[in-house]
């Protein structure tokens, strides 16, 4: 079986026990990125060089005794994360061309224990978007149908993952941004809690909410990639210092004894009829496992997109004042420094970056600072609140990842209705909880080609990454949604 | 329009009014951390240009700042020694300006939870008089790159084609000090300025060298009639590069201030940078808008939380404070200001001071030779006062010896000399080489005896009016007696024989 | 909550972002919409709620003053836009403001 078609679990154990070198399987990655990569645009740059260079390596530590968490397994990476010697451009023009001259500590402790680093992949510019289409250096589609988006901001991690280019990703969660496209990709994409995973070389979009996570075939990857990234780092002061429980270990084949929480402000009477019966199912698989359902309120939820579209700009705003043209980047020369950052900005920037530039520069400004930002702060205050007093009766919140599956190119112009396609995973966002998407069925709208994955989102409180992952193992095995062989059945315009 | 310059107050006459100037410093202080603020680069001055950077200081994509412990605690102790108050909570906010000599086109500083508050800074003024400044707060923030303008004839932004960006000096860790307006002449802004440099030097805080940059301070002067509850409209100086510089921009900005009010005219309220060359200010710039700053906390960085105990632990290691022992100095010990000044700022000298004193018992004997003959050792030799091998204990031996006119001052010196480079006890190696000053009349009056008659000449020019030439026949005693002989005693013996007899 | 019209020039100044008068005009309109659907929380109740500060609360993170090292002033240089010997070179600097 080609390794690009097997979990990182198999792989590490194949590479560890000797039955397959890291080589091969750097190898057999590039032929497959050549094959589909054409029709899918997952990547911005492969690495193959510097995927080769790390095969051996890993290649040598095997050979001289060692066991690798992650021995040989293929892993997509985010272009908004710092390689060292690579391109790093967050899919924008103002970054076009800069090699990064450090590596993002997650990066370096997956890189450590033995991934490879197969490329660098399409995303939202910024991370600022929920289809990918707002990249200015790519177009990245669906696997599932060339014609749809993959989601965002991490399309092109999640699209690697689904069309077998790589067999785990690395994406970046805002505000939904590896849930969403997980599900509109039929694969897991998990975002832990916040402070959990140091955001040291991750290209800042909101401070207060981005957070790197694993992009994988199955949770229980997804748990091996969480187990080695996590923890302390002390070039990031955000990060926790509390130790990070083995999740891999504490999968689980059953749900018996869990309490699971349906919020009743996220009804599913709110979405289409055959994508509201597979989350009906899913419920009732959630039951039929052994777990009981209890209903839980979060009373502020529907203020969770206008409290994310005025924080998120608002930091935002801050972070990409670096990018001004004087000390790396793109410069468009002016008559002077002033007219230098204007006009570089101007042209280095895409539209959906600009506005949240200007939206979030307005909330922080004098006369607005109170009614806007400091308002959206206390909003933020209680819609955490609200899940403190849900996860007193319940140990997981389910809902739907997405309102509905992958969405054609173009079909979301109007910015504001882009922005809701992030109504059930900000709130988890904005309250740093960790939180998932596991696929759980299909739907098939009009005029589409074939079944388009849906998601569940899973969610827990603070820091139970352990027990969120052992609930969404249970939910996985005891489904048929997500089997081991786990590419989904591609196009023919891939495959051929 | 007289003015007196160089009292506590600078009074102007404006058309008969007495003016006040009524005066409020900023200051920005270097801290002497090995790192700095938020990453781990080198804080040195004069190294190669952009060779101590690294992500995080130029403000690289995905580069996150990570506070530096010492830095904190420095301004924490820096405020401590004033008296200030430590909040119990204090963060970073975000001060969010375009400049191509910020890395991140934000500075992360403090906007309102200061690390201290308050405080008091008192000093002397070169009269000797007391003098104080408020303090309205200290805070913490990162200093920026330096930009020098090429093109233009004289170095400045005006005329220049272009900038050329070093970024070693951005992220080092920075104290702003804010007074209240409580200063009120040029002489007492220079005293509140030396008075935070001393500390400051004591404390480790900073090595405050305004020629390299770690002090810059900006000062906010108006004139209002004395007696007035109003303040005037102010302007705000900047560019001084010296305590010199401030005192001299001072005067000349009180000046001008007053020529425009005895003219009828207005202040216009503007920034003034000063030009040391020509000796005035010039208005810098003006800016379109105030700046909006849209401060915020800075999300990257925890607040910083003071237990009590931590804030009693660095009060109790702050030590004795300069201040203090200036004041204990100069109204104790009965030292000048300026020699108070000099014991407390040289390294380990106050130390040296206290103990020799304590063990002599003779203030004034003692700081004589500490900053005569001790001092012009250490110069000589290249070796601080307190790194030789002169103990307190040794020194005060030698100004008991000296008092007691058991040696004379060279015997003093020359054993000081030995005693510095080989230690020991002064009162042991007078004894055991009999260096004892010859006091006793008789013995002089032997010497005294021969050296007249081996130098008959000079006893007739003597004589005849040359009074001058006694110089020589003491010298002669000092040499005919080893130099033991007690000089003063020797002139009067020689005066005796040479007056009194034929 | 003031969900009033956005001087989009002035803000944009602010953030140093050059607009053509088509580009304020349909920025203006975008963000009006976002703006009125951000309305809805002026409906909240948030007297005596406090700001959240941080996610997840912790205080004195620090590091100790110990030295780290260095990035290779050629690599650094070689990616600015414009050097000029050892130095970052930058367009003309007007006054105070930039």
């Amino acid at each position: 079986m080609n390794p690009l078609d097997r979990t990182a679990a198999d792989v590490a154990r194949a590479v560890n026990a000797g039955e397959t070198s890291a080589a091969a399987v750097a190898a057999a990655a590039h032929a497959r990125i050549a094959e589909r990569d054409p029709a899918v645009g997952a990547y911005l740059a492969e690495t193959a060089d510097l995927a080769r260079e790390h095969a051996a390596r890993v290649d040598a530590r095997v050979r001289a005794g060692e066991r690798l968490p992650l021995a040989g397994v293929p892993l997509a990476i985010k272009d908004n994360m710092c390689v060292a010697g690579t391109l790093t451009t967050c899919a924008s023009r103002i970054l076009e061309g800069w090699i990064a001259p450090y590596t993002a500590t997650a990066v370096q402790r997956l890189l450590d224990a033995g991934a490879l680093p197969l490329g660098k992949t399409n995303m939202d510019e910024f991370a600022m978007g929920s289809s990918c289409e707002n990249s200015a250096l790519g177009k990245t589609a669906n696997p599932w149908d060339l014609g749809r988006v993959p989601g965002g901001s991490s399309g092109g991690s999640v699209a690697a993952v689904a069309a077998g280019e790589a067999v785990v990703a690395l994406g970046s969660d805002t505000g939904g941004s590896i849930r969403e496209p997980a599900a509109f990709c039929g694969v897991v994409g998990f975002k832990p809690t916040y402070g959990r995973v140091s955001r040291y070389g991750l290209i800042a979009f909101a401070s207060s909410l981005d957070q790197i996570g694993p992009i994988t075939r199955t949770v229980e990857d997804a748990a091996l990639v969480y187990d080695v990234m996590a923890g302390k780092d002390p070039m990031d002061a955000t990060t926790v210092d509390l130790a990070v429980e083995p999740a891999a270990a504490g999968l689980r084949e059953d749900l018996k004894g869990v309490r699971v929480g349906i919020v009743r402000e996220f009804g599913l009477d709110k979405l289409e009829p055959d994508v509201r019966a597979v989350y009906e199912r899913a419920y009732a698989d959630l039951e039929r496992l052994g777990a009981e359902l209890v209903e839980v309120s979060l009373p502020t939820a529907d203020y969770g997109v206008a409290t994310y579209y005025l924080i998120a700009p608002a930091e935002c705003s801050s972070n990409l004042a670096r990018f001004d043209g004087m000390r790396y980047g793109l410069r468009v020369e002016g008559a002077d420094v002033g007219q230098t950052y204007e006009a570089t900005r101007a042209k280095g920037f895409g539209d959906e970056v600009k506005r949240r530039i200007l939206i979030g520069t307005y909330a922080l400004s004098s006369g607005y600072y109170d009614a806007y930002y400091v308002r959206a702060q206390k909003a933020r205050t209680l819609i955490a609140d609200d899940f403190k007093k849900a996860f007193a009766s319940c140990d997981a919140i389910a809902c739907p990842a997405a309102a509905s599956p992958a969405f054609e190119f173009a079909a979301k112009a109007d910015p504001v209705s882009m922005y809701l396609m992030d109504y059930y995973t900000i709130p988890m966002s904005l309250a740093g909880l960790p939180s998932l998407s596991v696929p759980c069925g299909y739907a098939t709208p009009p005029g589409a080609r074939g079944p388009l994955p849906l998601g569940l989102e899973l969610s827990a409180p603070l820091f139970a990454e352990r027990a969120l992952l052992g609930i969404a193992h249970a939910y996985e095995r005891g489904t048929r949604h997500a089997t081991l062989q786990a590419i989904p059945p591609l196009p023919s315009a891939v495959t051929a | 329009m007289s003015a007196t310059l160089e009292s506590a107050n600078a009074v102007v006459d404006v058309n008969g009014v007495p003016y006040e100037a009524v005066m409020g410093i900023e200051c920005h202080v270097e801290l002497k951390t090995a790192t700095k603020m938020f990453c781990g680069c080198r804080n040195v001055f004069g190294a190669e240009p952009n060779t101590n950077v690294c992500p995080v200081c130029l403000g690289m994509p995905g580069a996150l700042p990570v506070p530096n412990r010492l830095a904190i605690e420095l301004v924490v102790k820096a405020g401590l020694a004033f008296g200030a108050e430590i909040p119990a909570f204090s963060k970073f906010d975000r001060k969010n300006y375009f400049y191509p000599d910020m890395p991140k086109d934000y500075q992360i500083s403090q906007f309102d939870t200061p690390l201290t508050q308050g405080g008091v800074v008192p000093f002397f003024l070169p009269d000797g008089t007391a003098g104080s400044c408020r303090l309205t707060r200290i805070h913490l923030e990162e200093d920026t790159g330096k930009s020098s303008h090429a093109g233009s004839r004289d170095g400045r932004i005006a005329g220049s084609t272009h900038s050329l960006v070093d970024f070693n000096r951005a992220g080092v860790p920075l104290m702003e000090c804010v007074s209240e307006p409580d200063i009120r002449s040029a002489a007492a802004a220079v005293a509140y300025l030396e008075a935070l440099k001393r500390t400051f030097v004591a404390l480790g805080v900073s090595d405050v060298k305004m020629e390299e940059g770690s002090l810059r301070c900006d000062v906010n002067l108006s004139l209002r009639p004395v007696g007035a509850a109003e303040y005037g409209t102010k302007t705000e100086i900047k560019n001084m590069n010296s305590f010199n510089s401030v005192r001299r921009a001072i005067e000349s900005e009180i000046a001008r201030q007053a020529a425009i009010l005895a003219d009828g005219g207005r202040i216009v309220q503007e920034t003034r940078g000063w030009d040391e060359a020509a000796g005035v200010t010039h208005p810098m710039r003006s800016k379109e808008r105030a700046h909006d700053y849209r401060y915020f906390p800075d999300p990257d960085l925890t607040p910083i939380e003071f237990a009590a105990a931590d804030v009693t632990r660095m009060r109790a290691e702050l030590g004795t404070l300069p201040q203090t022992r200036l004041e204990r100095l100069v109204r104790e010990d009965g030292l000048s200001l300026v020699q108070a000044q000099q014991i407390v700022d040289t390294p380990g000298l106050a130390d040296f001071y206290d103990a020799a004193r304590a063990c002599s018992g003779k203030p004034q004997a003692t700081v004589n030779f500490v900053l005569g003959e001790l001092s012009r050792l250490a110069n000589e030799r290249g070796t601080p006062v307190a790194a030789s091998l002169v103990t307190p204990a040794a020194l005060a031996e030698i100004v008991e010896l000296t008092e007691a006119n058991a040696i004379n001052s060279k015997t003093a010196k020359d054993v000081l000399a030995r005693v510095w480079a080989s230690g020991g006890s002064p009162k042991a190696i007078v004894d055991a080489e009999g260096l004892a000053q010859v006091s006793d009349a008789g013995a002089i009056d032997g010497i005294v005896a021969g050296v007249l008659a081996a130098n008959e000449k000079t006893v007739a020019d003597y004589r005849s009016g040359k009074t001058k030439v006694m110089g020589f026949l003491v010298g002669q005693v000092m040499k005919q007696s080893g130099g033991k002989a007690n000089p003063t005693l020797a002139e009067e013996r020689l005066r005796a024989a040479l007056d009194g007899g034929a | 909550m003031a969900s009033g019209e956005i001087d989009v020039a002035y803000v944009a100044k602010l953030a140093r972002l050059a607009l053509t008068p088509a580009e304020i005009e349909k920025f203006g309109a975008q963000l009006a919409t976002l703006l009125d659907q951000v309305d809805v929380l002026s409906r909240l109740p948030v007297d005596g709620v406090s700001a959240t500060a941080q996610v997840i609360p912790q205080t004195n993170v620090a590091r100790d003053d110990e030295p780290r090292p260095s990035l290779d002033r050629e690599t650094v240089l070689r990616a600015a836009p414009q050097r000029e010997g050892a130095y970052f070179r930058v367009p003309r600097i007007i006054g105070e403001d930039a």
